[in-house]
């Protein structure tokens, strides 16, 4: 915001720093011209920041949960994402797989720092999602200043030989204990993770490089199994990888249910579940 | 879609046009105030009967001690997620819904618990469903923000502000439908759906208004004015109505072609009257009524609110016309009850209570295999596997990528 005069954060409760404290201080600092609440209105919300945007502003929305972010999909997806192509170029928005609409999901506080201020300035609109669970549990020392982190570029947090872990967001801390407990087993599996960091566009050459390496893929994530983002790269992996894989390019993944109250444990991709895909990866 | 809905029965499509004489005898300009007009002025003698009012007095207590008891199982860890406690609103749940009938329906958002108690769902069965166990009214599906009972005519608590409206709206007019196409004219059922004053902002709040006016249904609006949404208060996100210092929910009514009544949120007697009148009004088939009743909450947003934005003055000021009190005194004062009426009421609140929590606590987690079931109708292929167990005894369900598929 110091940079660019015209950048503007703008959402529900965001004024008294929002319900994950994202947004502290930033109106003392910055003036309530500039980071101010809304109503309730997330179609509002975002259909008002397209419009912000169109006229050359960066526009800087919070929605304030992410399942939230359903009632502004009509905006999103019919509108922000294809804003330039039907105005021929003449308009841009510049804030899910749909073609024109870039999907970030960052793993620690370092990077979301670096991600969110790459999205910021990138010309094309952008979805941030913050992981809720990281708010509560992770602490990482952020770099003060300006940096930004390259959009489409995966992270490979450790290399290995066997088999390639993919994953983003949250899921990231699970594929590294998944990975630390796979060097313990005997005889020791060596995994590679990747942290995707951007689901729209994502790392095909970084992920195709890995697999070409250890011949084995497990995508996991917390949405559930079927019609998610781990089906695109399996696909995609067989796809240009198929005469280097060794077992068939696997899943671990949220179960085809709504999130349950109870059994939340069961639904999720724990460590446990991924462990058990790569021995199952390694044994085929 | 009234009239798609009516080509195969031309000679009833006369019964359902929304525009018939009827409809044009019905003024809507009323917008009525009656929380300034006698605001001192206390109620009517013989407004209630001592019957009725020990029933209302009963239920706000009871919603009351169980949101208390909520918070204190809340902090033992015993819930899940956020709960959102109506500690003070009582008034408007009581006030509107003890007026209804089994077979009248109420949609609520994520502060639910007091609309079901109201609406008559055991306290035991929604203690169960708070904490997760099979024997909730949603078979531990649903907790805290999703209290559904079909028995009670909950069509449930919604999470997303704003989405229980127009499904309120929905279920009036199958009221109406049964009434005016099917031709059973006992068909007088209403629904009330109930939101907050942030919810007000919300575009399917407008969408809503509209079509109950359209098609003239048995809708009741009730906007609990707690002045505040999360951190934003209601006067720094809503625009004064025109002419106004404040902006006035009930106004927006007339717009859309229905009266707007504003009431005083922390009198039960005062809500049960206008309450009164629109469900009349709706058991006619003169149209939808919506209702500001201006309120507050005397806790956090959530039990995880620190509450640090409301000021004390504020919340001072809203304490001192705590609903329950208010009743009270004039039970007393009227002879509508004793002190040791009021004493055996308090009484048999807190049994229920306490037996709400020892019925949760001793209720059986749900099966595992409810995961997976009532997500399609049939569970066979889905939560089934084709040997006939649940997939989830299948090797692999928890450990590895065994798939529910
Ligand atoms: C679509 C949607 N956006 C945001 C939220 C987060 N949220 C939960 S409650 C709330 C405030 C609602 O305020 P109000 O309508 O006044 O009801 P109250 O909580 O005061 O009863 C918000 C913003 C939500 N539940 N749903
Ligand atoms: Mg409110």
């Amino acid at each position: 915001m110091e940079a660019d005069d015209t950048a503007c954060v703008f959402g529900e409760d965001i004024a008294f720093g929002g319900v994950f404290r994202a947004t502290v201080g930033l109106q003392e600092r910055f003036g309530q011209a500039r980071v101010f609440n809304t109503p309730l209105t997330e179609q509002g919300i975002v259909g008002f920041g397209i419009g912000l945007a169109a006229l050359g502003t960066t526009a800087i929305a919070e929605i304030q949960f992410a399942d939230y972010i359903y009632p502004a999909f009509d905006q999103l997806v019919n509108e922000a994402a294809k804003m330039r192509y039907r105005s021929g170029g003449l308009f841009d928005c510049g804030g899910l797989t749909v073609p024109g609409l870039k999907v970030v999901m960052p793993s620690s506080p370092a990077e979301a720092k670096g991600l969110l201020l790459a999205c910021i300035r990138e010309p094309d609109p952008c979805v941030f999602f913050e992981p809720k669970m990281l708010y509560r549990t992770m602490v990482e020392e952020v770099p003060a200043g300006d940096y930004v982190l390259p959009l489409g570029v995966a992270r490979t947090l450790a290399e290995g030989s066997d088999v390639t872990l993919v994953g983003w967001g949250a899921q990231v801390l699970v594929l590294q204990q998944a990975a630390r407990a796979a060097a313990a087993l005997s005889p020791p599996v060596s995994c590679e993770v990747l942290d995707l960091r951007t689901i729209m566009p994502w790392d095909v050459g970084a992920v195709t490089r890995s697999v070409n390496k250890t011949g084995r893929l497990i995508v996991s994530h917390e949405a559930p199994l079927t019609g998610h983002f781990g089906a695109e790269i399996a696909a995609r992996v067989a796809e240009r990888c198929f005469l280097r894989l060794e077992a068939p390019p696997m899943r671990v993944c949220g179960a085809d249910t709504p999130f349950p109250l109870v059994y939340e444990p069961l639904y999720l991709p724990g460590v446990d579940r991924v462990l058990e895909a790569i021995r199952a990866s390694v044994s085929y | 879609m009234l009239s798609s809905m009516t080509n195969r029965a031309p000679a009833q499509r006369a019964a359902v046009r929304t525009r018939g004489p009827q409809r044009a005898a019905l003024r809507v300009c009323a917008v009525a105030t009656t929380a300034k007009k006698d605001a001192a002025a206390a109620p009517a003698k013989g407004l209630i009967t001592p019957e009725a009012a020990k029933e209302v007095y009963y239920d706000m207590v009871l919603g009351r001690e169980f949101e208390e008891m909520c918070a204190q199982m809340y902090y033992r860890g015993k819930m899940f997620g956020f709960v959102h406690l109506y500690s003070g609103q009582e008034a408007v749940s009581s006030g509107v819904i003890k007026l209804l009938r089994p077979d009248d329906h109420v949609c609520s958002t994520y502060r639910d618990h007091v609309h079901a108690l109201s609406k008559g769902v055991p306290a035991r069965e929604i203690m169960a469903e708070l904490f997760g166990k099979s024997t909730g009214c949603c078979r531990g599906q649903g907790g805290s923000m999703h209290i559904f009972s079909a028995k009670h005519g909950v069509l449930g608590g919604y999470a997303f502000i704003g989405e229980g409206i127009p499904i309120g709206v929905g279920a009036a007019f199958k009221s109406a439908y049964r009434r005016n196409v099917l031709g059973d004219e006992s068909s007088d059922s209403v629904t009330v759906s109930f939101f907050g004053d942030g919810t007000c902002n919300v575009g399917q709040f407008y969408e809503s208004l509209n079509m109950a006016a359209l098609y003239k249904l048995p809708h009741i609006f009730v906007v609990e004015n707690n002045k505040w949404a999360i951190g934003m208060s209601h006067g720094r996100a809503t625009n004064p109505t025109l002419g106004d210092e404040d902006p006035y929910i009930y106004k927006k009514g007339p717009a859309f072609g229905m009266p707007g009544v504003h009431v005083d949120g922390m009198d039960v007697l005062k809500v049960r009257e206008v309450a009164q009148e629109a469900i009349a009004r709706a058991r006619r088939g003169d149209g939808p009524t919506l209702i500001e009743a201006e309120t507050y909450r005397f806790r956090g947003h959530s039990l995880a609110d620190p509450d640090e934005l409301r000021s004390k003055e504020e919340k001072a000021k809203y304490a001192a016309r705590d609903p329950i009190p208010q009743l009270k005194d004039y039970m007393l004062a009227n002879g509508l009850a004793t002190e040791a009426d009021i004493k055996e009421i308090h009484d048999k609140v807190m049994a229920e209570v306490e037996d709400s929590v020892k019925f949760a606590d001793e209720s059986p987690k749900p099966d595992k295999g409810q995961l997976l079931e009532n997500v399609f109708a049939d569970p066979r292929g889905f939560g089934i596997a084709p040997d006939g167990r649940y997939r989830y005894e299948l090797p692999g369900f928890t450990t590895g990528t065994a798939q529910v598929s």
